[in-house]
């Protein structure tokens, strides 16, 4: 057994059949190919016809080459070829396989089970006892599991890397209590970690021992944290190769619409030598608030992804203001300009102090306030202390209190001098003051300064030697105008001028919005001590395997705050993101933590060190018998050709062939393509509709499914038309039937609607198209058909299929049609409002309840709107159908009368369609002396 | 009539309902005096009009027409054309020769004869023609009558040779015994056999005053001879075997060989005042059935 260049063979005697091959040659080549019998009447003509020359045809050499090939394969193959063979390991003692499993074996997982695999095969070919152990979960001290290789062939599926490190002191008793003469294969993930050594020492006392590393340099990310208005990620590698190295990070969180996507992806180098990398990330505050995780692209493993807990979410801002916010003067309330530049990106609490840090917020703002209780002043420097930010802005309370004066109060950063100043004003000489450019340093260094903020007045700060370091700020005459203090962990910070716009027209700018956005962002990451205090109560919401793979965690038990914050991760609290429901707060443990390096092993010279991706052995038995038995169907197949009898076969085999291929591409490609041919013609069918609504004024009704009922409206509103086009102005195109389910709405300004009692309910979808439709000024006629006989009530059929079909629409309070509605008179005065059926009743959107008759006017004022609604059930329709020629289709009432009624119908519809074009404007006054002239009064 | 009797002449029918009522030339009929539809352009017995002419002493008062001759002072007689018909003799060779096809797609050439033969019968029947079958108990005939036994006769003959191959002889040599003198003739057949004893044959009829066509029907693989390498080629009731070792090296020989039988037997026709055409079984049989239609026709 064995060979050079890595083949080897079980049975090499049997290649001395090769040497048979010449003669094989010989002997095909002297052997013509049979001849074939051929039916052939003309045979009479060839009668005496000699072949010119008596040489029978050889058998082709390519066709003894194919032959011969197939021979050499076949006996190639059962001489047993195998590549690389592994040199199998001498040793009959037990054998224990020890891997590290933690998340670093992860990447290149499947190579070690294989290499698992391998040395379990040899184990189980030499029948010695094998033991499988990972240190992660180390067995109790002292005991090797030594099983048949068998048997843990068998349980090699259930292996998993976890993510987490091994416990030195589990594995340093384990390994302590060791004994026995065993041999020993080390797969090491190749991170240098504490207890290392001895175990090492351990294993080479108890027999050989290799050592088998994967090649692939480990990644990590350990640190992300949120830094004045951006993402800082930090980023660590195993090896600091001397090249440059990039990795792609991705934010990876939900979508507008809940899915979850990658919201960024920004390349991270490791400078060369480095083994550490740095990425800034900037995302706009709304969409870094949903990023839930960052990821490295293409590790597999969790120290690759960082889960992102609240530290990097959206700011608790409590808005806390002295002036209590009067009706009508919203404009001048600090809050509101405070309100909308904070909205976006941050929570806000609207409170009294004490309600706001009852809350826990993250900022505090506090517009104008200058007096603190003296309970509330202590509560709320405790908190500072403890890393909130207090963010006041000054104002004429402010100015008119002594706060800070003459000493410095803890609540602010600089002392402030008595009264503060006008610039600009009517009784000043000077002019309105704009800012200076931020400094280096200030949070607010980069922003843009527009040259139109200016500050006409503020409050200023006595000198102090404290004072250029607290200023952050600055107007164009060096005067601070925002001061900052730190104060224990947490920070104050002052805006010199009010937070509306009477002092400066900074919160009128965008500036404003941008220095909040920093400060408010710009909240210091608390450590995990803090923010997960004693005997608070964590519950794991997610949980990361050791590839990386987020997985729900609801078996897990709930983690004590004290632990969360300090013990290692291990079974008991993986890495994931725990929850404190009682305080709404959610913390990540991540694998790496700020300032972990990984450190490769170092093993010492007399270690047997090997890579995991040696050569497996590979049976080429298998190939080279289906070599062989390819080319003996080629020969059969050559043969046949040769014979011409493939000819004969070929009609069926390309029949075959083309059925294959059709049937692979038939299994391939419909829904693609039936996808695609669905959406154009989709999308061909919405434009075509948008255009013939679009270009001219169209009437449209929705298609109920009820052949009849469809082919009654869309002649009515053809009747319609043509009566609009030859009395008014409005020359409607011919009527459109609309399908709820598919068609866009919002072109339309009129959809008569027939409710049949069978109809189907419109889809969740397309009632929003409908509620949007209703809103944005369109108009819907219902009709019951029936003669409104029930009153609309659930006593018909069709009255309890509308109440059905309008409930989830946006229907305002109805009330029966009162006979000032400007529906009685947009275009011919109306008294009531016949269709095929005379006596129903119409609703219509109630007036408001304390509209006025105006004095001397028949009329009141109606309200503004359009009715969405106009419900009714008198079956207009049949009464305003023609047919093709012009003829009306069904006959109203009786004789004169009847004709009478048909009119009265299409003065309705004429009044309808005029209300919907034009709105209330015939309710405006300047027609009512005109309208009472013709009604003679 | 059989199953295949009514196939044949259902797609017989079809064949010949292209094309108009085949009438025979009928030039050399002048012995044969029985009625048919072929006006001789002369008076004689007949349903059509042919011509008024003056009576003549000698002529009855029977056959004065009075109606015309009430018009005019003198009396007239009313003459009607002469008409005959012509008797058709067909010749379908059966041998073992014509059982022969070179792929499934195409017929075989002995049902094309027939094929062909019975299309022509039906466009001679319908053209008031007398249709018999050369060598056969099938005198020459009128009528549908006549068409249901020809038919019937042709497919018993393509089912008899289909049980049984061989048990005719290799190649088909036509039978002119049973042709009438002065019919017409037509001869479906691969005219593999002896040549000389189709030129006998064949003067033989001449002799008897008998005109016709003959077609040649063959293999596209009869013409074109396709093969290469070793091959031993048989006919098909297996009496002749020819073996060769470079079937290739023979194509052009055996092409040259064809010719030249295709060339003695348009030279024979010639000579005997026959027609000749050369049809291919892949080509459509109508166009065959055409061209007999014309050759039948010509010289009207």
């Amino acid at each position: 057994m064995g060979g050079a260049l890595g083949l080897g063979f079980t049975a090499p005697w049997l290649l001395l059949g090769l040497l048979a091959l010449p003669v094989v040659w010989l002997l095909l080549r002297a052997v013509p190919p049979t001849p074939l019998r051929r039916i052939f009447p003309p045979v009479v003509l060839l009668l005496g016809l000699t072949d010119e020359s008596s040489q029978a045809d050889r058998t082709p050499w390519w066709l003894l080459l194919i032959r011969l090939g197939a021979l050499a394969a076949l006996i190639a193959g059962f001489a047993g070829p195998v590549l690389n063979p592994r040199a199998s390991e001498p040793g009959t003692r037990p054998l224990l396989i020890l891997l590290d499993g933690t998340w670093a074996d992860a990447t290149d997982w499947p190579a070690r089970l294989r290499r698992v695999e391998a040395a379990l095969e040899e184990a189980r070919q030499a029948a010695r006892p094998v033991a499988v152990v990972t240190l992660v979960e180390p067995p109790p001290p002292g005991e090797l599991p030594f099983l048949a290789a068998d048997e843990w062939l068998r349980r090699l599926g259930g292996l998993r890397p976890r993510p987490w490190q091994p416990d030195p002191e589990a594995v340093g008793a384990w390994a302590a209590a060791l004994g026995g003469s065993f041999d020993s294969l080390w797969l090491s993930d190749g991170l240098d970690r504490p207890g290392r050594a001895e175990l090492l020492r351990v294993l080479q006392e108890a027999g050989s021992l290799i050592v088998a590393e994967g090649g692939l340099p480990l990644l990590g990310l350990r640190e992300a944290r949120y830094e004045e208005g951006g993402f800082v990620l930090e980023a660590v590698r195993s090896v600091a190769s001397a090249a440059a190295a990039e990795v792609s990070v991705e934010a990876v969180g939900s979508d507008p619409a809940g899915r979850e996507t990658v919201l960024a992806r920004a390349p991270l180098r490791f400078a060369p030598g480095r083994a550490e990398a740095e990425l800034r990330l900037e995302l706009p505050l709304e969409t870094g608030n949903r990023v839930s995780r960052f990821v490295l692209r293409g590790q597999r493993s969790a120290a690759a992804v960082r889960l992102a807990d609240d530290s990097l979410k959206r700011r608790k801002v409590a808005l806390v203001s002295g002036v209590t916010a009067r009706e009508g003067l919203r404009l001048l309330s600090p809050s509101h300009y405070l309100r909308n530049a904070l909205a976006p990106g941050a929570e806000l609490i609207e409170a009294t102090l004490g309600d706001s840090l009852l809350a826990g917020p993250d900022v505090i703002v506090l517009a104008d306030v200058a007096r603190l209780a003296p309970a509330e002043a202590d509560a709320l420097e405790q908190w500072v202390r403890a890393g909130g930010m207090l963010l006041r802005f000054a104002g004429p309370r402010l100015a008119a209190s002594d706060v800070g004066r003459g000493r410095e109060d803890p609540l602010m950063p600089v002392r402030l001098r008595v009264g503060g100043r006008s610039i600009g004003g009517a009784m000043s000489w000077g002019t309105p003051r704009s800012l200076r450019p931020f400094a280096e340093g200030s949070p607010f260094f980069g922003l843009p300064v527009p040259a139109d903020v200016s500050v006409s007045a503020q409050v200023l700060a006595e000198p102090d030697p404290e004072l250029a370091r607290r200023v952050m700020a600055a107007l164009d005459d060096g005067t601070p105008l925002v001061t900052r203090k730190r104060l224990g962990r947490g920070q104050v910070v002052l805006f010199h001028v009010t937070a509306s716009a009477q002092w400066s027209t900074l919160p009128l700018s965008g500036l404003f919005v941008q220095m909040l956005e920093r400060l408010v962002a710009a909240g210091p990451s608390d450590a995990l001590a803090a923010q997960a205090p004693e005997g608070s109560d964590w519950v794991p919401v997610v949980v990361l395997d050791a590839f990386g793979t987020l997985r729900a965690a609801s078996a897990l038990a709930g983690v004590p705050g004290e632990r969360l914050a300090r013990a290692p991760l291990g079974a008991a609290m993986p890495p994931g993101l725990y929850e404190d429901e009682a305080r709404a707060r959610r913390l990540a443990r991540n694998v790496l933590g700020p300032g972990d390096v990984l450190s490769p092993a170092r093993w010492p010279e007399t270690v047997r060190l090997e890579g995991l991706s040696g050569p497996a052995p590979t049976d080429l038995k298998p190939p080279l018998l289906v070599v062989a038995l390819g080319l003996l169907l080629l020969d059969a197949l050559a043969a046949l050709w040769l014979g011409g009898r493939l000819r004969r076969l070929a009609g069926p085999l390309a029949g075959g062939l083309v059925l294959a291929v059709s049937l692979a591409a038939l299994a391939l490609s419909p829904a693609p393509v039936l996808a695609q041919g669905d959406s154009g013609a989709g999308s061909a069918r919405r434009d075509a509709l948008a255009l013939e609504a679009t270009t001219q004024t169209v009437l449209a009704h929705v298609l109920t499914g009820n052949a009849q009922v469809d082919r009654v409206a869309r002649a009515g509103l053809r009747g319609l038309s043509d009566v609009l086009f030859a009395r008014t102005s409005v020359e409607p195109a011919p009527p459109i039937g609309v399908d709820l389910e598919r068609d866009e709405l919002a072109f339309f300004p009129f959809l008569y609607w027939p409710v049949t009692p069978d109809q189907p309910t419109p889809s969740p979808e397309a009632y929003a198209r409908l509620n949007r439709y209703l809103r944005s000024g369109g108009m819907i006629l219902f009709d019951t058909r029936d003669g409104d006989v029930a009153g609309s009530g659930v006593s018909s059929p069709g009255g309890r299929r509308l109440q059905q079909l309008a409930l989830p629409l946006d229907v305002p309070p109805l009330e029966p049609l009162p006979d000032d509605h400007v529906l009685t008179r947009s275009f011919y005065l109306l008294r009531d409002f016949p269709g095929r059926h005379a006596s129903g009743k119409l609703w219509v959107e109630a007036a408001p309840p304390d509209v006025e008759r105006a004095e001397g006017m028949p009329f009141r004022n109606l309200n503004d709107n359009v009715s969405p609604v106009v419900i009714g059930g008198n079956d207009w329709a049949a009464a305003w159908a023609v047919d093709r020629s012009g003829a009306a289709m069904f006959p109203v009432g009786r004789g004169r009368a009847g004709a009478r009624q048909r009119e009265l119908a299409y003065r309705f519809g004429v009044n309808l369609i005029m209300y919907v074009l034009t709105g209330n404007y015939k309710s405006d006054q300047v027609h009512v002396p005109a309208l009472l002239e013709r009604l003679g009064q | 009539m059989s199953g295949g009797a009514v196939q044949l002449r259902g797609r017989a029918e079809r064949l010949a309902g292209a094309l108009p009522a085949l009438l025979a030339d009928a030039e050399r009929l002048a012995a044969t005096v029985l009625p048919g539809l072929h006006g001789r352009r002369r008076a004689g017995v007949g349903d059509e009009f042919w011509q008024y002419r003056p009576a003549l002493p000698g002529d009855s008062s029977r056959m004065i027409d009075w109606r015309r001759s009430a018009r005019s002072d003198s009396r007239f007689v009313r003459e009607r054309e002469w008409q005959a018909a012509q008797s058709v003799m067909l010749w379908v060779d059966s041998s073992a020769a014509m059982r022969f096809s070179s792929s499934r797609h195409l017929p075989r050439k002995d049902a094309r004869a027939r094929l062909l033969a019975l299309a022509t019968a039906v466009l001679l029947v319908r053209g008031g023609e007398r249709v018999g079958l050369a060598g056969e108990q099938a005198r020459p005939r009128q009528g549908t009558g006549q068409l249901a036994y020809l038919a019937r006769v042709l497919a018993a003959r393509g089912k008899a040779s289909a049980d049984a191959a061989g048990a005719d002889d290799e190649y088909g040599l036509p039978d002119v015994s049973g042709l009438p003198n002065w019919s017409r003739a037509l001869f479906l057949s691969d005219f593999l056999g002896d040549m000389e004893r189709i030129a006998e044959a064949l003067s033989a009829a001449a002799r008897r005053g008998v005109r016709g066509a003959l077609v040649q029907l063959l293999d596209p693989q009869e013409e074109a001879f396709p093969f290469e390498g070793r091959i031993v080629f048989e006919s098909p009731s297996a009496v002749l075997r020819h073996e060769t070792l470079q079937a290739g090296d023979l194509r052009m020989r055996y092409r040259e060989r064809l010719a030249r039988r295709k060339r003695e037997l348009a030279g024979l026709a010639r000579m005997s005042g026959w027609q000749y055409h050369c049809h291919h079984t892949d080509r459509p049989a109508a166009t065959a059935l055409l061209w007999i239609h014309a050759a039948l026709e010509r010289g009207r």
